[in-house]
């Protein structure tokens, strides 16, 4: 926030949709603070905003006895299934076939079959409702310990939703809101009924098209129908054999079947770690390719805008200060970060007040902050008109159908500031807002939370398998829909809940959880933070006034 | 009552930590009969075995560091 008080233009931009980036041009202070280094002050404020509190070691401990446990019962039970005493629930093959190559692959299915199933209950809930704020989910039970279930039949209704990434809000059903979006279903339907290099080019996606590069800031963009496909089907366009990708190690799955999939070497660095990743590109262009020392044909290097698992935010000026002085590309995957953090909701270019031409590649998606489906590559105009021709997506999936393709529309103008409403930056502000209460309460309720500061994704370590499914259990039951997340996603001891908040909190909802969070906190003794916080009063609101612009 | 509950509440602790809770009830009996046969076993074994142990070793160290004049003694004796 403060770089932008030090810019001194926020207001006036809401008007003027693309002004913004020629206007930081103009006066000069981004250019002034590149050449003050690799951005070294900005480094050393994220570092201090971010943090990766490690548990006491009683806890590791006491979390591989937990997994030891159940694998020895995993065993015990498949044991007890291969001689036949229980019956088996999972595919096998018939009488006739046992002579045969096995088809089922038995043992690698033993974390399914022997953990997963006996707690997979508090996954794929389904829900009967818009995923807004509150939701309402079906109520379901199961009879033989979660190999089927069965609904009740009752619904639980305003559940708060701290799962759903609805960042803005946009995840809505306001008849006002969404009039356009009703208009272009019934002009244009609902189906495409063809890819975008057949029949499928509508002139709202070109219309979109120009939006989102106007938005990010660049010369063009190309938007796809799904956004994993987006990663997995462009990064196999862009680079190829005799290439060189420098991906970070968390990085999400999409952008890891794309990299391989592409035939690319893949080397990957140390999360966030700027040494790691300079000590990589050093080694890359001194040796070259590994047997032949050519070299390599273009390095590329993959890093995300938020980490989804982590809630940490890229070390982008830093990742360009390497990327000029080694000569590689950046790839950035803002899905989770594109207009929910900046000022203006333009994603980390703007956090760190990057020039968006220094990135080679920006890819985004539109599910998290516009409420809709589909993802974007946008770039320089030769980078966009080539991956037209030569991606997967481009050219073989059905473009995007009308009406989500106007909920982008919508959702982006409304960011803009389009007509001079306020509502966008009321959104991120609100969002904003909310991020840094939930945060600073949970840290000095004695949570440990992963991430920086400004992040909406907020990840709190519950360590133990038991304990994070009783928390999953135990907050349904207080009507607060959670998602918790373990092995394999995470590492084996690092299992987390993960809350993703959003602008359409009210401090009320907030605080309810916060309430809940508190009480389970003690119940389970999940407080494991040895870190000594003191409580602000400026937290503590009485009044529950919400700040509107 | 809340002696009770603070009973339950150490148990459902113990249940979560070693990740019993997630068992079938079958499995959780099986787990606890043999944790507690083993506790039992160590007690016992601790209540016969370990004050003799202690004596026998007390004895021992004694005789080595004031054993010389205490067994010239008894020979004379």
């Amino acid at each position: 926030m403060a770089r932008t008080a030090a810019n001194g233009h926020l207001k006036p931009h809401l008007n003027q949709n693309g002004l913004k980036r020629e206007d930081i041009k103009r006066n000069g202070y981004h250019n002034k603070r590149e050449k003050n280094g690799p951005g070294t002050c900005v480094a050393s404020r994220q570092h201090k905003q971010e943090s990766f509190e490690q548990a006491p070691m009683y806890v590791a401990v006491m979390t591989y006895l937990g997994f030891g446990i159940v694998t020895l019962f995993g065993y015990f039970r498949d044991f007890l299934r291969a001689v036949g005493i229980e019956k088996c629930h999972l595919a096998q093959e018939r009488e006739e076939q046992k002579d045969f190559v096995p088809l089922y692959q038995d043992f690698e299915n033993f974390y399914t079959r022997n953990l997963y199933m006996r707690v997979r209950d508090n996954w794929n809930r389904p829900i009967c409702s818009l995923p807004g704020p509150v939701f309402d989910v079906m109520e379901r039970v199961s009879d033989d310990y979660n190999w089927t279930f069965r609904f009740t039949g009752k619904t639980l209704h305003n559940v708060i939703n701290m799962g759903s990434y609805n960042y803005l809000g946009f995840a809505e059903n306001n008849t006002d809101f969404m009039k356009t979006v009703a208009e272009k279903t019934s002009q244009y339907g609902v189906g495409v009924c063809s890819t975008r290099q057949e029949i499928g080019n509508l002139d709202i996606h070109e219309e979109l098209e120009q939006l989102v590069a106007t938005f990010l800031g660049v010369e063009s963009s190309m938007t796809f129908g799904m956004g994993f496909a987006t990663n997995s089907m462009n990064i196999p366009a862009l680079v190829g054999k005799g290439c060189l990708i420098l991906s970070d190690e968390v990085n999400h799955t999409s952008l890891i079947l794309g990299a391989r999939l592409s035939g690319a070497t893949i080397r990957v660095f140390k999360h966030n770690n700027m040494h790691s990743l300079e000590k990589l590109l050093r080694e890359a262009v001194c040796s070259g390719q590994p047997r032949t020392h050519r070299p390599w044909k273009k390095i590329l290097i993959m890093v995300e805008g938020i980490y989804s698992m982590e809630g940490s935010l890229v070390r982008l000026p830093e990742i360009i200060a390497l990327k000029k002085k080694y000569k590689a590309y950046l790839f950035v995957d803002e899905a989770h970060s594109i207009g929910a953090v900046g000022p203006t909701g333009r994603g980390v270019t703007e956090l760190f007040n990057v020039n968006p031409a220094d990135v080679d590649v920006m890819m985004g998606t539109f599910t998290k902050s516009f409420g809709a489906a589909g993802g974007y590559i946008a770039g320089k105009k030769e980078l966009v008109d080539y991956l037209r021709c030569q991606s997967h997506s481009a050219v073989y999936a059905t473009s995007l159908s009308p009406p989500v393709t106007e909920q982008i529309i919508r959702a982006m103008k409304c960011i803009m500031g389009n007509n001079g409403s306020t509502e966008g930056i009321r959104r991120i502000r609100q969002l904003a807002e909310n991020t840094k209460y939930f945060r600073a309460r949970l840290k000095e309720m004695g949570f440990i939370i992963y991430g920086h500061e400004d992040s909406p994704v907020v990840p709190i370590l519950l360590y133990m398998p038991g304990k994070v499914v009783a928390f999953a259990r135990e907050m349904l039951e207080r009507k607060i829909g959670v998602v918790v997340v373990g092995f394999p996603a995470t590492p084996i001891t690092e299992a987390r809940a993960r809350f993703c908040l959003s602008a359409a909190h009210t401090r009320e909802m907030l605080n309810q959880v916060l309430h809940h969070m508190n009480e389970v906190g003690d119940l389970f003794c999940l407080k494991f933070s040895r870190r000594k916080h003191s409580s602000r009063p400026d937290l503590h609101d009485e009044t529950g006034l919400e700040l509107s612009s | 009552m809340n002696l009770r509950e603070y009973l339950a509440w150490l148990y459902y602790q113990y249940l979560l930590i070693t990740g019993i809770y997630v068992l079938e009830p079958w499995e959780k009996s099986i787990f606890n009969s043999i944790l507690f046969s083993v506790i039992t076993m160590v007690i016992y074994t601790s209540y016969v075995f370990v004050p003799i142990h202690v004596r026998l070793a007390l004895e021992f160290f004694s005789g080595i560091f004031g054993g010389q004049p205490e067994s010239t003694m008894a020979l004379v004796n």
